[in-house]
Parts: C-alpha cells; sequence; structure tokens
C-alpha cells in the first residue's frame, strides 16, 4: 500500500494491531530506500552494524533527533529539494535542516488535513493567528513557528494575525475579524507560550474579554516555559476560556522533523498517534521499549519522510504511553502524555527570542 | 471580463505570471507557488468568484488547468481559450 492509501483510511479510526502490520512493511521498505538514497544515513547504520532485516517495528534503526542538527541528510538530488524546514529547538545554537522535495512537502500537508478534519470537518473555517505577520518574512528559510502557521492555514479560510509586530494584541483588528465570521466556527492556532504570554497575558492586564464561543484553539510547541511559571494545562484551558470564551482548547504534539502528523489532544487530554504516524517510548538506559506507564523517551515514526532520512527519530522528549486502542473518546490507536525534555538536552542562553 | 480574464489575472498579481507561462503552472512548480501563494491564491480566486472551496478541493488546485476543472464545480465556467 502506497502512502496515499493509507491517508484514505480514517485519522483515528484503524487499531493499533492492524496499523502496525501496514507499518513493519513499509518501514522496513522505507529504511532501505533511505540507506540506497541517503549515503549519510546508509554509513551511520552499518557503523552501528544495524541488521539488513527487522523482525518488528521496534528494530526500525532510530536517528538520534540531533543528527539533523550535524548532518545534511536528505534522500533526494539537492535540485530536487523544495523547501528547507529549520528547527532551532532546545540543544543550543544548532539548526535541524529537513530537506524536502515536493512529493514529501505534498503528504505532510494532506495529512495534516486529514488529522484536522476531525476537529473541525471538511469545510475550511476563518483562522485567528495567534502571532505577528513578521514571522513569515522569508518564505525559503521559514522557522518551524512559520511552518506550523503556514501548514495550519491550508484548513482556513481567512485569516487574521492576532498581534502586531510588536507582539502587541491587536484587539482592533481581532474584533472587526470576529464581527464578521462570529456566526460560524473559528480556528484560534498558536504556540502555547506565545497565546499565554500576548493573548492570555494582554488580555488579563489590559481586563479586556473577547468573545469567541465558537472558537476551536489549537496550540502546540511545548509546555516548557509554562512549566517554569507552573501554569498547569487546566490553568492554561481556564485561563483561556476566562479572556475568550473559548471552550475547545486542543494541544498538540509535533515537531519540525516530522511536519504533518501531528499528535492531537482529546476531549480527555491525551494526546492521539493518528492513523499516519506512530510512537514509541524508550528506556534510555537499554533503548527497550517501556511498558504502559512507564516514563522513557519518546521515538517518533512518520512514513511520509522520504526525501529526508527521518521516518524514525528518537526525540529529546519524554512521555508515558497511556494507553492502545482504548481513550474513552473512542480513537484508535496509541495515546500518551509528554512529561518533559531530556535533562542534559537543555543549553540556554538568555537571548530570549520569540521562538515558542 | 470573462471568467477567463478574472482567473488569469489572478494568477498574474499573486503569482507574477502571464501569457503562455500560465498554463504550464503547477503548484510547488515555482517558488511564488508555495503554501503561502497556493493560500493567497485560492483566496483572492474565492473573492473575486464569490466562492469557497472545501479542503479536499484546495488541496486538489494542483494547477492551472486543474483550477479551471476545480472552480466549475462550484459553478464557475472558465470559457475556453482560443487556438
Amino acid at each position: 500500500m502506497e502512502y496515499e492509501e493509507l491517508l484514505k483510511q480514517e485519522p483515528f479510526g484503524v487499531s493499533q494491531k492492524e496499523k502496525e502490520v501496514w507499518f513493519y512493511n513499509y518501514f522496513t521498505e522505507l529504511t532501505a530506500y533511505h540507506k540506497e538514497h541517503c549515503p549519510a544515513y546508509a554509513k551511520l547504520l552499518s557503523a552501528l552494524q544495524v541488521p539488513e532485516a527487522f523482525s518488528s517495528m521496534s528494530q526500525i534503526p532510530m536517528m538520534p533527533v540531533s543528527a539533523f542538527k550535524d548532518m545534511k541528510l536528505r534522500s533526494v538530488e539537492e535540485e530536487d529539494v523544495f523547501k528547507v524546514i529549520t528547527s532551532s529547538g532546545t540543544t543550543g545554537k544548532k539548526v535541524s535542516e529537513i530537506y524536502l522535495d515536493e512529493e514529501t512537502a505534498a503528504n505532510q500537508q494532506k495529512t495534516l488535513v486529514r488529522i484536522m478534519e476531525e476537529v473541525i470537518g471538511k469545510r475550511r473555517i476563518p483562522m485567528l493567528i495567534a502571532d505577528s505577520p513578521e514571522v513569515l518574512q522569508d518564505r525559503n528559510m521559514f522557522s518551524a513557528r512559520g511552518a506550523g502557521i503556514l501548514g495550519f492555514s491550508i484548513v482556513s479560510s481567512r485569516h487574521q494575525y492576532a498581534f502586531n509586530k510588536d507582539m502587541n494584541l491587536d484587539v482592533k483588528g481581532i474584533e472587526a475579524f470576529l464581527e464578521k465570521y462570529k456566526n460560524g466556527p473559528i480556528l484560534v492556532f498558536g504556540f502555547t507560550y506565545m497565546i499565554w504570554k500576548y493573548f492570555y497575558g494582554a488580555l488579563k492586564e489590559s481586563e479586556k474579554k473577547l468573545s469567541i464561543p465558537n472558537g476551536i484553539m489549537i496550540h502546540g510547541g511545548g509546555w516548557k516555559k509554562l512549566q517554569a511559571q507552573a501554569v498547569s494545562m487546566e490553568d492554561f484551558k481556564k485561563g483561556i476560556q476566562e479572556v475568550s470564551e473559548i471552550k475547545q482548547v486542543y494541544d498538540y504534539y509535533g515537531m519540525a522533523e516530522q511536519t504533518g502528523c501531528i499528535y492531537l489532544e482529546c476531549e480527555y487530554g491525551h494526546l492521539h498517534a493518528s492513523t499516519y504516524s506512530d510512537i514509541l517510548i524508550r528506556n534510555m538506559q537499554d533503548f527497550s521499549v517501556c511498558e504502559i506507564g512507564t516514563e522513557g523517551t519518546i521515538q517518533v515514526l512518520s512514513p511520509m519522510a522520504r526525501s529526508y532520512p527521518g521516518h524514525s527519530i528518537l526525540t529529546e522528549d519524554q512521555g508515558i504511553l497511556l494507553g492502545i486502542d482504548d481513550c474513552p473518546c473512542g480513537k484508535k490507536g496509541k495515546y500518551f502524555k509528554v512529561t518533559g525534555r531530556m535533562q542534559h538536552a537543555e543549553v540556554r542562553g538568555c537571548s530570549d527570542t520569540y521562538e515558542g | 471580463m470573462t471568467n477567463l480574464e478574472k482567473y488569469n489575472k489572478v494568477f498574474q498579481v499573486i503569482l507574477k505570471k502571464e501569457g503562455e507561462e500560465l498554463k504550464e503552472l503547477r503548484y510547488r512548480g515555482v517558488p511564488e507557488w508555495d503554501s503561502m501563494g497556493h493560500m493567497n491564491l485560492v483566496g483572492e480566486l474565492e473573492e473575486k468568484f464569490d466562492i469557497m472551496l472545501d479542503t479536499p478541493d484546495m488541496l486538489a488546485f494542483s494547477s492551472y488547468e486543474k483550477g479551471k476543472e476545480i472552480l466549475k464545480k462550484y459553478g464557475v465556467e472558465i470559457e475556453k481559450e482560443d487556438a
């Protein structure tokens, strides 16, 4: 089955067992493909003495996410690179470079659209972007933040940026936008910390309230900065509802290295792997697979990574698998929570930019 | 202005292409027609023809020619070009 065929399956309707049969075959083929087309990847696998054949999904070799910062890894010719996505990440100044060809870029977009259908349907709806228009300045080398905004804007019809270029809340602009589209659902998208600081924070401080009862907020980028301020997920949801009347607030987990196949939060607060990607939790002592309920490092698997060998990545994030196929929300597959970043990974400067 | 002229005009304004170049245009085929260009292009067409595309049609809008077929679904007939 081709990736296109997989996309025709329901985004959260395929059982883990069914999915793994397909993933196992596809990932075996995809690993061989990258070995053939990316010499640096082949070299690495042979240095690590990775066997030619795999007996299960958990044996598919994983690339540490930092490899994309240290090496230029691509499985397509340079002239076929359509776009380079960069991510600053948290491990210092080095930047990940992810090389996309036309097909991979298209699949990323289609995948995101399929997952978002779960929340907003096939109809495109107006989108309020909790960011500044400045973030999309350079179109060729855009940041993870810009990539996120562009990716999500495909499911939207009209756009309004919530902040001006100095990151001040554009209340006038927002209110005019809301007035125009108040009768239907409105997607409110942004990075968790930016929403908290520049949206919630600004409204709270000015004692201003917005009325977006039809709002669906999708936010991502991690809880790290909010945890440091002791803001819990519940505080966040409560705060947002208080200043804007938005009741549907969903976190998502995702990364620039595997753009498109996001992990969306359900109404029970669990992050779900869709049909189009998967996770494993690894014990970092021996890289074994953790049981349900045991904390470990998150490995992400995306069958759509074809132009670069990023189909199986060991992240620097920690998480806990909560269950498989049995979340009360009804979604099939794995659900989990993210608990933090690997401790040694953090090298932070004081130059706190706007980067999520 | 005919629908064809309106259609071409949007491509000219958003993607800065015209004449013979138009027929060859594909999504992601030129730097200007990336995902942001796509949003702008479709948004402008929607405004000009007063329609609203569904997400699947937005994704299926993969070329200049394909776009004509899609608009037809929404009741917008783009005239054939004179040979």
